[in-house]
């Protein structure tokens, strides 16, 4: 059944593309990958990765100094784009503060400052005691820090289900508002670059030596990156003019920790979903953007869903080949550029894929394409088999 | 306000293993005597499955199986997995790794360190392809987690399993995260309308300035503060003693969980 659309009136992103939604737009029409090798201290592994510039020289306000992280820097960094602030006061002024929920996704939070605390251990392995982890580290921390800055004061809640966190955040604040908890909602989702993630991933051979290459014969991996992505969600009575989540669906592969169902059951069960609750049918989707992650088996059984809901037709692009994966913020990166897409006509290419893989059936696009986009889809898929896709339209 | 109703418990802590032998204890009719738990079997996981699973994935399953073998086999099951910290032993084992010069990280650990890790072997034991939150909200767990199950309920309209389970922090991070002990609750929760065999229906509303509800007992209130998950006991008392009661549950810094249990 179909649900009733919400307003998307903000929305900002920041990753290796930029500051805010011009710079990730300006890349995407371009083709310029935000990606490099990977220069962080500590970090001695042959891959590329999406960092943000200027996490570093971002200085969180004094009374939020126990929540100093790289992610609530990355956080705090991001929600001074796109006159995003601006958008939110307004709505405190409309609602109330006890009146606005906030959603937010992270895989990893704070965790780096963890991760530093133990290589800081004294000689009786005593950790270094000035830092806050329930406040940096704790996965409640990507919640609390913005909740706290935007001054907030309605129902909050952190997602953590690993590369679908901040997809899974817009169904939950759909339904806060829908049960009445709350009458409008920031979501969202930041994780930034850490040892964790890139041995982590490094551990189970998924991390790319090169740029990497969604849906390419010879891709060999994940890019891994970094991002913050926040957007407002309204009733579209109270706000009429803005791009609409039309529709979500959330499912479980129930197969396997680290590997995807092999002919993406879970996830074509999620696509079906999304596009029941947005009442339009397969054929009116005009563009996906997949979660196109470039390991072997991911893309293969992505591409497997995307037939078997979609046939060979609808237009597909990963854009993880401008921005890397950005694992618990991938759903907010991907869902905003989505909505940029919708917003400016826009298909990406599928950056850096030379040789499509035959074996891969989806209507990759490999070029740049200007037209005009409807409806539009994105997919977040994650380990633990934990799945979201969601449907975004114009603004009516 | 929001209203849902509760079909069955389970609940796993040192001293209150297994819902149904727990419940003369939290009625105060047999002695609290909390003795170190044995060894957690979840008999949804085969035994080769078990060894690569953590302490923290067997507790979740196996208080998950608590509430669930008290019924029939749901045909389809929600879930929302509530953790105040996630699995501290392994975030332990993969930040020591991290330490020494190879930086060996385990791949079974990696995967096993995802916030969700425990909602993912459930759903593979299970094979419910549903939707799965897992969450996390410090003190507030608890709370965040019954709100979210009864939010996933009333909107879709389909039954839900919450898990809510933490084990203490091992050395070093013990010195910095304060989780004590170790405790699971699950509750499957349905909808309002739904007919059958019910415990109690719940009334969950906001309240930003109510003092949270306490244990009369004073071991029962030592572990009712040592671990977020335990917040649940005032909840779980009620619900062991049929008693028509209201409590309020620590959820957010600023904002309390008020939950009106009425028996069935």
């Amino acid at each position: 059944m179909a649900i009733t659309p919400l307003t998307i009136s903000g929305f900002t992103l920041t990753n290796a593309l930029g500051q805010g939604n011009d710079a990730t737009l300006s890349a995407l029409q371009a083709g310029r990958s935000g990606l490099r090798h990977c220069d962080l201290d500590d970090i001695d592994l042959k891959t590329w990765i999406g960092r943000v510039e200027g996490i570093e020289s971002t200085d969180l306000p004094d009374a939020f100094i126990d929540y100093d992280c790289r992610n609530n820097r990355l956080a705090y960094l991001a929600l001074q784009q796109d006159n995003f602030l601006e958008s939110v006061v307004r709505a405190i002024s409309d609602y109330g503060a006890d009146r606005i929920g906030i959603f937010m996704g992270t895989s990893t939070s704070g965790i780096a400052m963890t991760e530093n605390a133990y290589l800081q251990q004294d000689s009786n392995g005593h950790l270094r005691g000035d830092y806050n982890p329930d406040k940096t580290h704790n996965v409640f921390s990507c919640t609390s820090f913005p909740r706290t800055l935007l001054g907030l004061r309605g129902p909050a809640l952190a997602i953590s289900t690993a590369c679908s966190s901040s997809a899974k955040v817009f169904a939950t604040a759909h339904r806060y508002i829908s049960a009445g908890l709350c009458d409008a909602a920031v979501v969202g989702g930041v994780d930034s670059l850490c040892m964790t993630t890139l041995y982590g991933f490094s551990s189970l051979d998924l991390i790319s030596t090169s740029p990497c290459r969604p849906w390419d014969v010879d891709r060999q991996g994940i890019n891994i990156g970094e991002a913050a992505g926040f957007a407002l969600l309204e009733r579209t009575d109270a706000a009429p003019s803005g791009p609409r989540l039309l529709g979500y669906g959330e499912s479980s592969d129930a197969y396997h920790m680290s590997t995807p169902h092999p002919e993406g059951s879970g996830a074509a069960l999620a696509m079906r979903q999304a596009l029941e609750r947005s009442g339009i049918t397969s054929k009116e989707i005009d563009y996906i953007n997949l979660h196109g992650t470039a390991t072997p088996a991911n893309d293969l059984a992505e591409d497997m869903a995307v037939v078997a809901c979609f046939g060979e037709q609808v237009s597909c692009s990963s854009t993880k080949g401008f921005i890397g994966h950005t694992l618990g913020a991938a759903g907010v990166t991907e869902a905003i550029i989505s909505l940029l897409c919708l917003e400016s006509g826009l298909i990406p290419q599928n950056l850096q894929t030379e040789k499509p893989d035959p074996a891969l059936h989806a209507n990759l696009s490999l070029a740049t394409e200007r037209r005009a986009l409807n409806f539009t889809m994105t997919n977040s898929f994650g380990f633990g088999g934990n799945n979201c896709s969601l449907v975004f339209g114009q603004s009516q | 306000m929001i209203d849902v109703s509760i079909e069955s418990v389970g609940l796993i802590a040192p001293g209150l293993h297994g819902w149904k032998q727990s419940t003369p204890v939290l009625r105060g009719e047999a002695p609290f005597q909390p003795l170190p738990l044995p060894p957690l079997k979840p008999a949804m996981l085969k035994p080769n499955e078990r060894r690569r699973t953590t302490q923290t994935i067997k507790l979740a399953l196996e208080v998950s199986d608590d509430a669930l073998s008290q019924r029939s086999k749901q045909p389809e099951l929600l879930s929302v997995f509530a953790s105040s910290n996630g699995d501290l032993d392994v975030i332990n084992q993969i930040c020591s790794a991290l330490t020494l010069d190879d930086r060996p990280v385990s791949p079974t650990q990696f995967h096993n360190s995802v916030h969700n890790a425990p909602a993912g072997y459930w759903s593979i034991a299970t094979g419910y392809q549903q939707v799965s939150t897992s969450i996390a909200g410090l003190e507030g767990t608890f709370a965040a987690g019954l709100l979210e199950a009864a939010v996933l309920t009333k909107t879709e309209n389909k039954k839900v399993l919450l898990v809510a389970y933490d084990l203490p922090a091992p050395d070093p991070l013990r010195e910095v995260i304060t989780v004590n002990d170790t405790f699971a609750a699950s509750l499957l929760i349905s909808h309002k309308s739904e007919s059958g065999d019910k415990l109690a229906d719940l009334k969950l509303r906001l309240k930003p300035d109510l003092s949270e509800s306490r244990m009369q007992h004073s071991l029962m209130e030592a572990k009712r503060v040592a671990t977020p998950a335990a917040r649940s006991l005032p909840l779980l008392e009620a619900l062991a003693l049929k008693r028509h009661a209201s409590m309020c549950v620590p959820y957010l810094p600023d904002m309390k969980l008020s939950i009106e249990c009425i028996p069935c």
